[in-house]
């Protein structure tokens, strides 16, 4: 992409439009140093950084069964999927300060609530089984999301999105294995899944957005090449997806209107309740403020830490410059 | 890269356990090792050693645990998970070693989840609540010195499982107090609180040496990483009041029955359960 580089200092602005146009139809990835139109800059940034929050706060739900953890093999499987979730967040902030933005800016607007994070972090975790249920639902539906992203045209996003997709689908597959050894259990493990499945299942739907109709964000992206699929379309695949498993796994998913349509090709599912959507998206969800609550005070209490760190690499800033003054 | 591929990937059985994170994914910890204890090696006192060895591991993996969504910075949320699950690894190898050995047969979730305060052999200062960010690091310089101390002789132990442990939990101690040495280097020489606070937790921790020196004889190699590790920090090394009671013989602090509490309580809610 050097060549859009060097054609920044010379092209007016609608030639440099052309270039960019030019590089999205041909399935080109744009890289930070190119020319890109502020609308599409903006979008990304958005984008990335709702993502980076919301692997940040994912982390809540379950991080909050590690002590808790009925074996010793459990309990290193779900820290080490936590701690992964903490490395998404940072692949991500990355991705976002190529674009200019500031990472300890990003974390100011999400602990002031001005930048969101996916709605299904502002569910409660009650019981072990939810560790599995996010695990086969919610990692499962955000690998649906974000294996077309792999494709995106912004080159570090998409970069960022084939590791994290590798890692998500590893912790679906864990969350899964979890809740089949759950079934083989007593009686009270598998109404415990039965009763995790019925919590999760329209919350998940729901990650995939409004449906197409309703969502005000998508037209752009989509001609951006920054999405590649519908929310609805996504929404249709995870179901599909999930269906077999759930029959495998010996759970029925909450929905009487769940039906295989042989002409569509596709199974019919009911209507989530998008009232829900907004009032969870709106702030109105079980667990929203003690989400935000937890990610401020671990902000504002490390801020001495953040703080010490930076007066020591100063200081020793200073020393060094010191030291070859002496010298020369 | 096809979307369709990673879909359908998914549905698919998978045998590539080689991917679990961390050795998660392991029935037996110690496959392929000759578990035959030696001869001139008394099984009873190997088996009380792994045990209070895995003890100290799993209490301060909980502690760790415990800063989960709480760090003061990503970076660390990362790096104290990494070392809070190789201690992790570490209790459960050990665990497993002792079940071997000590005639009862017991896996690795019987000794964590199974055992009452009394039971537990590990040293006090694992145990202690985590404080702030200076007290968890200081206590992890302690606690990771003395460990490594330890299992730098223990790599040469002549049971051949205890030594394989140690050895691998050699690499894994030496980053562990890199990389609490650079905190309390960095908090000892930061800003006037974070020093402020960093001398407070050696104080802290002070009253607990007196026990790991008791357990293993590692003093002198311990005191001159201290002393190493004060220094560049500008901090004044702590004064020494030994504090009556050792862990290792199950006398504990308040500490320990509410953190086995929250450890054991939905193992011990479900008895029968699979995992």
């Amino acid at each position: 992409m050097t060549t859009t580089h060097s054609a920044e200092a010379t092209l007016p602005e609608g030639s440099l439009q052309e270039h960019f146009d030019a590089t999205i139809a041909r399935d080109q990835r744009i890289e930070p140093r190119d020319w890109m139109p502020d609308g599409y800059r903006r979008t990304l940034v958005r984008q990335i950084a709702q993502h980076a929050h919301s692997e940040i706060i994912g982390m809540q739900p379950e991080g909050e069964w590690i002590t808790r953890a009925p074996s010793l093999r459990r309990k290193a499987i779900l820290f080490a999927k936590v701690q992964d979730e903490a490395g998404h967040g940072l692949y991500l902030y990355s991705a976002a300060e190529t674009l200019g933005a500031d990472r300890a800016d990003l974390t100011e607007r999400l602990i002031e609530g001005r930048q969101k994070y996916s709605s299904i972090f502002n569910y409660p975790t009650p019981t072990f089984a939810d560790v599995g249920v996010i695990g086969w639902f919610v990692d499962g539906a955000a690998i649906c999301n974000q294996v077309p992203l792999c494709r995106s045209s912004y080159g570090p996003y998409a970069r960022a999105m084939v590791r994290i997709c590798k890692e998500e689908s590893f912790h679906q597959r864990q969350g899964y294995e979890l809740l089949m050894t759950m079934m083989r259990g007593t009686g009270a493990q598998r109404e415990m899944v039965q009763d995790s499945v019925d919590r999760w299942w329209w919350p998940s739907l729901m990650m995939f957005g409004p449906p197409d109709g309703d969502s005000p964000n998508s037209a752009a992206s989509m001609a951006w090449k920054i999405k590649r699929h519908t929310n609805d379309e996504l929404r249709q695949r995870f179901v599909d997806m999930t269906v077999p498993q759930a029959e495998k796994l010996g759970v029925t998913l909450p929905d009487p209107e769940l039906r295989w349509n042989v002409e569509r090709g596709h199974h019919d599912f009911g209507t989530p309740d998008w009232s829900e959507l907004k009032r969870v998206i709106g702030g109105d969800g079980p667990c929203n403020a003690q989400r935000t609550q937890r990610r401020r005070s671990a902000h504002e209490e490390g801020a001495w830490v953040r703080d010490a760190a930076t007066a020591h690499a100063a200081k020793q800033a200073e020393r060094a410059r010191e030291r070859e003054g002496a010298v020369a | 890269m096809s979307d369709d591929h990673v879909y359908l990937s998914l549905a698919e059985g998978h045998e590539d356990d080689a991917r679990w994170a961390y050795g998660t994914g392991f029935e037996d910890p110690l496959h392929g090792v000759d578990t035959t204890v030696p001869a001139g090696v008394d099984a009873g006192s190997l088996a009380a050693d792994c045990v209070a060895l895995a003890d100290d591991a799993l209490v301060s993996a909980q502690r760790l645990a415990e800063w989960t969504t709480r760090a003061p910075e990503l970076e660390e949320e990362v790096a104290l998970a990494n070392i809070g699950l190789d201690l992790l690894g570490q209790a459960r190898l050990l665990y497993a070693r002792a079940g071997q050995v000590d005639g009862t047969g017991r896996g690795e979730d019987a000794y964590a989840y199974f055992r009452d305060a009394a039971d537990f052999r590990n040293v006090r200062l694992a145990e202690l609540p985590n404080g702030d960010f200076a007290f968890s690091v200081v206590r992890l310089l302690v606690l990771s010195s003395w460990r490594l101390a330890h299992f730098e002789e223990l790599s040469a132990h002549p049971d051949p499982v205890l030594a394989a442990v140690a050895a691998k939990g050699v690499k894994e101690l030496t980053y562990h107090r890199q990389y609490a040495a650079e905190w309390v280097v960095r908090l000892g020489d930061g800003t006037d609180e974070s020093h402020r606070r960093t001398r407070r937790a050696l104080e802290q921790v002070a009253p607990y040496f007196g026990e790991l020196f008791t357990a293993y004889d590692v003093r002198d190699g311990v005191v001159a990483v201290l002393r190493q590790v004060t220094e560049a920090a500008g901090l004044p090394m702590p004064v020494y009041r030994p504090l009556p009671g050792a862990g290792r013989s199950g006398e504990h602090t308040g500490h320990l029955a509410p953190l086995l509490a929250e450890l054991q309580s939905v193992a011990r809610a479900h008895p029968g359960a699979t995992w």
